[in-house]
């Protein structure tokens, strides 16, 4: 590590901040809400401060912001942008836009209960309901994490040119204060190249973008998006692994924590992955084979990895901060079809854990796994109290 | 006769799909080649966005963004600060949008990008509806003007979108029409040489849409202005107004006469539209000579 790193004390969204202003973003595009505000506003006073070179704009809302973003990023500016819940709602429409239109753009989402009835909660529906619009999406469990993410993030998007959307929870992590390692500027500069795509707005190149389009052209959009999202595992795979030689913090769209020989898999996302290391240190002193699989890159889903990490092992609970009506947990869902004929694919359990911000214990996840482990597979998600 | 001086740069190509005889492929071209190529542009869905033509080909010379109809404001934003920080402060952003995209809908973005002063210059193509779609009410509809969506005539006014804008205090705004094209030229070279957020809009009489012959838009377009319907004039800072034609002297009837969107209109309702007319005229002649 270079001497010039600094440890700080920082809340979730403030490392988020930082983060965004070492990977020195051209235009900032933000509208506030809670409780992604303090993102904003850090970054925001970076800027007063000149501390930043970048293009702050603060329209009127989310849905500006984002439309800010897409043609900024179209004219070959590095785009950051933040929001939370109902922004991010509000913008659904310039989501799927985002990704159509191919830009490279990074959001951080602090997930929010959508309204109604109006709450402030960590629920992880908000951006989950965002899973088709074409956005790389990663769940963070720490401060840190968000700040490595972000960083990440750009290589990824402006490398495979998709938007990517990463997300913590709200308070929890969003909140939470943690000592943080921020990376020195040269450590950045020399990770992060600068961000040139070959198609752009530009008055000598004369390219446009976006004009209407015939049925089997814009068939062929979509196939190449999904060429594009066939690709993004293995980017994100690639830029965990430079993150980790640059900063000794690797990472990994999937990630594991006790799976030796575990016959019991604990699957979840965001900050439920803190509460469940400690009860699966908890179950393991008690004897109990049991691991923690944490989801870090939700979109594109990573099928074929968890069909490997999955085939042999006896049990999978799935503990879902969200609820999608009519369905149950989407992490559940998403994760029955992505085992769909697989041999020795686990007995799988879904529960709606701490839907709407209701506070789960490493005790409740603890009980949950003891009362399960040899119940049948249930095919819906089961409400937890 | 009057000469119009105008020199055509090919910034607008033939082969565009508008509808033959349409007024907004004429102002297209004389703004096109007046802005020249340092130039981009951002379209939101309208009538615009489909004579800029469908992929792979374009009409317009100078690079265009499709956007969505209620981002035109905002997305152009976003061209201006990304170009900004490239250190290209010369080159102007276009905002073509058309009257749904700009009263309707995308007032929000342009009121904040307005508020922001950001520096663009905004085209709406005023042609009193959703003609693109068919031809429904938009808040730019006027009275009495039957639409797809108000068959028996709209009970409402037009909005009034300059007088919503000079309350933001823009640097300039200003209405054109393609009767009158040095005007035009003058007004988009005048705010080529201001920076901030400014604002055309021009009138766009709609063949099928108002029910007006192939041949008629231009003569439409000019009764609207000699009637006083649509005045030509200017707003500096949002306060100073300029009006840049004589008064008109011609009945608003006859300017409803040639229009099949008013053709079941009574004669005391015309009357009624005339003393509306005439009174939005002597309120701008008095704002003129306020700020004069």
């Amino acid at each position: 590590m270079k001497e010039s790193n600094q440890r700080m004390l920082l809340s979730g969204n403030h490392a988020v901040a930082w983060g965004a202003r070492l990977a020195r973003p051209d235009v900032a595009p933000v509208y506030p809400i809670t409780p992604q505000t303090p993102i904003l506003e850090k970054i925001t006073e970076f800027h007063s401060k000149g501390e930043i070179d970048t293009e702050m704009l603060t329209p009127e809302s989310e849905h500006s912001a984002m439309a800010a973003c897409i043609s900024a990023s179209l004219t070959g500016a590095r785009v950051f942008t933040a929001t939370s819940s109902q922004g991010l709602l509000l913008m659904h429409e310039l989501l799927h836009y985002a990704s159509g239109a191919r830009s490279s753009i990074v959001m951080f989402n602090v997930n929010r209960t959508p309204a109604a009835p109006w709450g402030f909660w960590p629920d992880q529906l908000d951006s989950l309901a965002q899973r088709d619009t074409g956005w790389i999406q990663l769940y963070s469990e720490t401060p840190q994490e968000s700040l490595d993410s972000v960083i990440q993030a750009f290589r990824i998007s402006e490398s495979i040119n998709l938007p990517v959307m990463i997300s913590h929870d709200a308070f929890y992590v969003s909140h939470a204060v943690e000592p943080v390692d921020v990376p020195s500027q040269e450590l950045v500069d020399d990770f992060l190249p600068s961000f040139e795509p070959s198609f752009r707005l530009d008055t000598e190149l004369g390219q446009s973008f976006g004009a209407p389009i015939d049925q089997s052209n814009w068939n062929s959009t979509r196939r190449e998006l999904a060429t594009s999202m066939s690709t993004v595992f293995k980017a994100v795979t690639d830029v965990g692994a430079a993150w980790g030689e640059a900063t000794m913090r690797t990472y990994a769209p999937l990630e594991f924590y006790r799976m030796e020989d575990a016959e019991i898999v604990v699957v979840c996302m965001g900050s439920m992955t803190g509460t469940a290391r400690e009860a699966i240190d908890m179950m393991r002193a008690a004897g109990v084979p049991v691991g923690l699989l944490k989801v870090r890159l939700f979109r594109p889903f990573p099928t074929e990895a968890l069909r490997d990490i999955l085939a042999g092992v006896s049990c999978a609970m799935v503990l879902d901060r969200n609820y999608s009506p009519g369905m149950g947990g989407i992490l559940h869902q998403e994760l029955k079809a992505a085992l769909y004929g697989l041999k020795d694919a686990p007995v799988m359990h879904g529960f709606l854990a701490g839907v709407g911000g209701v506070n789960v214990t490493p005790e409740k996840i603890v009980k949950l796994v003891s009362d399960n482990r040899e119940a049948e597979a249930v095919v819906g998600s089961v409400w937890v109290d | 006769m009057e000469m119009i001086d105008y020199k055509d740069d090919g910034q607008f190509c033939s082969g565009h799909v508008a509808c033959g005889g349409c007024v907004e492929a004429l102002a297209l071209r004389v703004i096109l080649n007046t802005v020249g190529p340092d130039a981009v542009a951002v379209v939101a869905p309208s009538c615009t966005a489909v004579i800029c033509g469908p992929h792979p080909y374009s009409s317009v010379k100078i690079p265009v963004f499709h956007t969505t109809l209620e981002s035109g404001a905002a997305s152009a934003s976003g061209v201006r600060r990304a170009l900004t920080k490239q250190g290209k402060t010369d080159t102007t952003v276009l905002c073509l949008a058309g009257d749904g995209g700009t009263y309707d809908i995308g007032l929000q973005a342009l009121s904040s990008a307005a508020e922001r002063n950001e520096d663009i210059l905004y085209i709406c193509f005023d042609n009193e509806g959703y003609m693109n779609t068919g031809g429904q009410k938009s808040s730019s509809t006027p009275l009495s003007a039957a639409t797809g969506s108000t068959p028996a005539g709209k009970t409402t006014q037009k909005k009034n979108l300059v007088e919503i804008l000079a309350a933001h205090r823009i640097p300039y705004i200003a209405t054109m029409s393609p009767s009158h094209l040095n005007d035009m030229t003058d007004k988009v070279k005048k705010a080529m040489t201001m920076r901030g957020t400014r604002m055309l809009i021009i009138l766009i009489p709609c063949l099928p849409g108002w029910g007006v012959a192939d041949d008629a838009a231009v003569k439409t377009a000019r009764l609207a202005v000699n009637s006083n319907v649509f005045p030509l004039f200017e707003v500096e800072g949002g306060v100073k107004y300029i009006i840049n034609q004589e008064e008109g002297d011609v009945p608003v009837r006859d300017y409803l006469g040639i229009q099949k969107r008013y053709r079941h209109l009574s004669s005391e309702e015309i009357d009624a539209i005339q003393r509306d007319v005439s009174e939005e005229w002597l309120r701008l002649k008095r704002r003129a000579a306020e700020t004069a």
